[in-house]
């Protein structure tokens, strides 16, 4: 039988991969990265880098850079929420998660964003749990009735109390670490038993152009020390904050991404990174960051290119929207970014759900966005031969006019060949009117309350919630915080 | 000619030339010129055309940026020597402007700075993260008219509500005119924090100035 192949995108031929990739050595060997923690210049130090502690800069030997690159592991395992399912970031992989740290949500009533609450948060992650595409939950909104300096920690709380799926999550404060941390242990039932199947990834971002600040380096430190994944979301803005040609905004974000590998790796070598990042193609009209800009998805492609060449897992935003609403923008964009993403190859392609510059939430969104997904998964199947011959033995005894609908093969085949059209319209135009005249957004706001109303929270050891809530709260007093919200289970 | 050199400067602006700017600017002073028409029919008319360009659609940021440069480039040689002489520098208004306390984003609030100070004003950028305080202190110090805030986050905006309270407090706000600006702001927060204005972007930012100045 022929094997399907995989569909693959691939825009830059090798040795432009390794032009990029040596000018981003020789920038990290002569300009060096800022970084404005004292541990990781030490830690850099002692490898063997060239420290100016004055002007916090650490410029980085191309040897450096390539021992670290020997010691990241090709590939991480996520595990979920009992450590049963496991879910390989590597190879061509593919897993989705909701874009996360949106501030507010698209009311669908309104049709307006609004800050988002506890309320949003628990509704978000019951339907997130249920979407079959989405691999990953992300912890996607801030909640603003939480006192901010406790807001990191307890969108992972709610989440882990309401979902099995692994997280995509980060630090606000270098304070915040420690209880996630202890959150995702208790889990697990120990820290050691954490490190050896993880349940979360830590994203940290650079500052472009060449920066790391105190808080983005401690939380690669505290994340390598402790066996969490590090995502490395360089994130710049072509023309602003980065060169602007993609050439050279591909050289900072080798740069910067390497950098962050290497902190990882002087803190505990061997400690799992992925090579991720959310640059994007700055608008000259509005001074604002389009992640639906075909050259933002362009650029995501290209590193994610560059960092498979360099034997790392991958992620990249993509398949979001700068729409505010659900209108044929929000389609597009997330369509084209999800295809391309996953054509390229990226292992973790957050997105989902997302509008407004990587700022809203959108439950409606989120539904939609997962039959995409459905259809990229579809897509990366590739053809498959399935019979062998391919069809001759179907046209024995042909007369003309004979039909497949009743064929035996037809009924054995028609599920495994073509998936569903999930909320997608095919109806004949009449039927289309006489159903209401529905969009698809329509469908998707029943879909959303069908789901969150069936929803059954899957069961939680007892003791573990009291534990995990105990941890919270602690932490939640610490800034100030008496009593949490209500999670409305 | 002098009308030669106007015009030579006009083009340097618009073109976002800053080095030939400055060194017309230098042959101005060198050769004696009346430097408030150099000022009148060189600088000034070549940033309006700038601010024309946006408007229509040709010019984006950094064009508006590297004109922006320009016109200051030309300035820093003139307004000293202006300075010192007997005429005065008609200044549009006196703006203190910064990113409001929490927020370290900065490109917009340099350009609306440099647009400004284009437009005439006398401007004192404090830069990013800038406490609530600076800002008023700044502001009594060097007499200025207009106090404008960028924010870049949702989170940091809300400091722009909190400084119009405490010169309410302090019973400053009727001297001020408070204008807003950044990303997540809109007429409708200017409006709901009892800011004087909101502008959307640079060229905007200084019609508005304008404009509210000219209303005392």
């Amino acid at each position: 039988m022929i094997v399907a192949k995989r569909p693959k995108l691939e825009l830059l031929d090798r040795a432009f991969v390794d032009r990029i990739v040596d000018e981003g050595l020789q920038l990290l060997e002569r300009q060096g990265i800022m970084i404005e923690n004292a541990e990781a210049l030490d830690l850099l130090g002692g490898a063997g880098a060239d420290i100016d502690r004055t002007a916090q800069r650490a410029r980085l030997k191309r040897s450096l850079v390539e021992r670290c690159l020997a010691s990241t592991p090709a590939s991480v395992t996520l595990y979920d929420r009992s450590g049963e399912k496991a879910f390989v970031v590597g190879g061509d992989e593919v897993h989705f998660d909701p874009g996360s740290s949106a501030v507010t949500m698209l009311d669908h009533e309104t049709q307006e964003e609004r800050q988002a609450i506890t309320r949003d948060l628990v509704d978000f992650y019951k339907l997130v749990e249920t979407l079959e595409h989405l691999h990953f939950q992300s912890t996607g909104l801030i909640s603003s009735d939480v006192p901010p300096g406790a807001s990191d920690a307890y969108r992972l709380y709610v989440g882990l109390c309401l979902s099995t799926k692994p997280f995509v999550t980060g630090t606000f404060r270098v304070e915040g670490f420690k209880p996630m941390r202890d959150l995702l242990a208790a889990v697990r039932g120990g820290q050691e038993e954490l490190r050896r199947k993880p349940l979360a990834i830590f994203d940290a971002c650079p500052s472009p152009p060449l920066m790391w600040s105190h808080l983005t380096a401690q939380s690669l430190i505290d994340s390598a020390r402790a066996g969490i994944p590090s995502e490395l979301i360089s994130m710049g803005m072509t023309g602003a904050t980065s060169p602007v040609t993609i050439a050279g905004t591909l050289v900072q974000h080798v740069a910067e991404n390497l950098c962050g590998l290497v902190v990882c790796q002087v803190a505990s070598p061997g400690a799992p990174v992925i090579f991720g990042g959310s640059p994007s193609s700055f608008d000259m009209r509005k001074g604002t960051t389009p992640m639906g800009a075909v050259e933002t998805m362009m650029i995501d492609a290209a590193y994610a290119q560059i960092a498979k060449a360099l034997n790392l897992p991958t992620h990249a935003y993509m398949g979001l929207s700068d729409a505010k609403v659900n209108d044929p923008q929000a389609g597009l964009e997330t369509a084209m970014g999800a295809v391309l993403g996953a054509l390229a190859g990226v292992n973790v392609i957050s997105g989902p759900g997302m509008l407004d510059f990587e700022s809203a939430q959108s439950l409606e969104k989120l539904v939609i966005d997962d039959g995409i997904c459905a259809m990229v998964y579809r897509l990366l199947a590739g053809i498959a031969q399935r019979d062998e011959p391919l069809a001759l033995g179907l046209f024995e005894g042909f007369t003309p006019g004979m039909q497949f609908l009743s064929h035996p093969h037809t009924r054995h085949w028609y599920r495994k060949e073509h998936i569903s059209a999930g909320l997608a319209d095919r109806d004949p135009y009449d039927a289309w009117v006489a159903a209401g005249r529905t969009s698809i957004v329509d469908k998707a706001h029943e879909e959303v309350a069908k789901r969150i109303r069936a929803f059954a929270a899957p069961s939680l050891d007892e003791a573990l919630g009291k534990e995990l809530e105990s941890i919270m709260a602690a932490y939640a007093r610490s800034q100030g915080a008496e009593k949490l919200p209500p999670l409305l289970q | 000619m002098k009308e030669d050199l106007y015009r030579d400067i006009r083009e340097a602006v618009v073109a976002g030339d800053r080095v030939r700017a400055a060194e017309l600017a230098r042959a101005a002073v060198g050769s004696g010129l009346d430097l408030l028409e150099v000022v009148e029919k060189g600088t000034v008319p070549g940033i309006q055309r700038v601010g024309e360009l946006w408007e229509q659609g040709e010019y984006f940021l950094p064009e508006l940026i590297s004109s922006a440069e320009a016109m200051k480039a030309a300035m820093a040689v003139i307004d000293p020597v202006l300075a010192r002489s007997e005429a005065r520098t008609r200044t549009a208004g006196i703006a203190v402007i910064g990113t409001i306390e929490g927020d370290i984003h900065d490109i917009g609030k340099n350009l609306v700075a440099s647009m400004l100070q284009a437009g005439g004003f006398e401007v004192h950028d404090l830069g990013a993260d800038v406490a609530l305080e600076r800002f008023i202190d700044k502001a009594e110090a060097v007499g200025a008219g207009f106090i404008c805030l960028s924010a870049l986050l949702t989170t940091t905006m809300i400091n722009q509500r909190k400084l119009i309270g405490l010169l309410r407090e302090r019973g400053l706000r009727d001297k001020y005119k408070v204008l807003v600006g950044g990303a997540p702001a809109s007429a409708k927060w200017a409006e709901d924090i009892g800011a004087d204005g909101y502008a959307e972007n640079a060229v905007s930012a200084v019609k508005l100035a304008k404009a509210l100045a000219g209303r005392g």
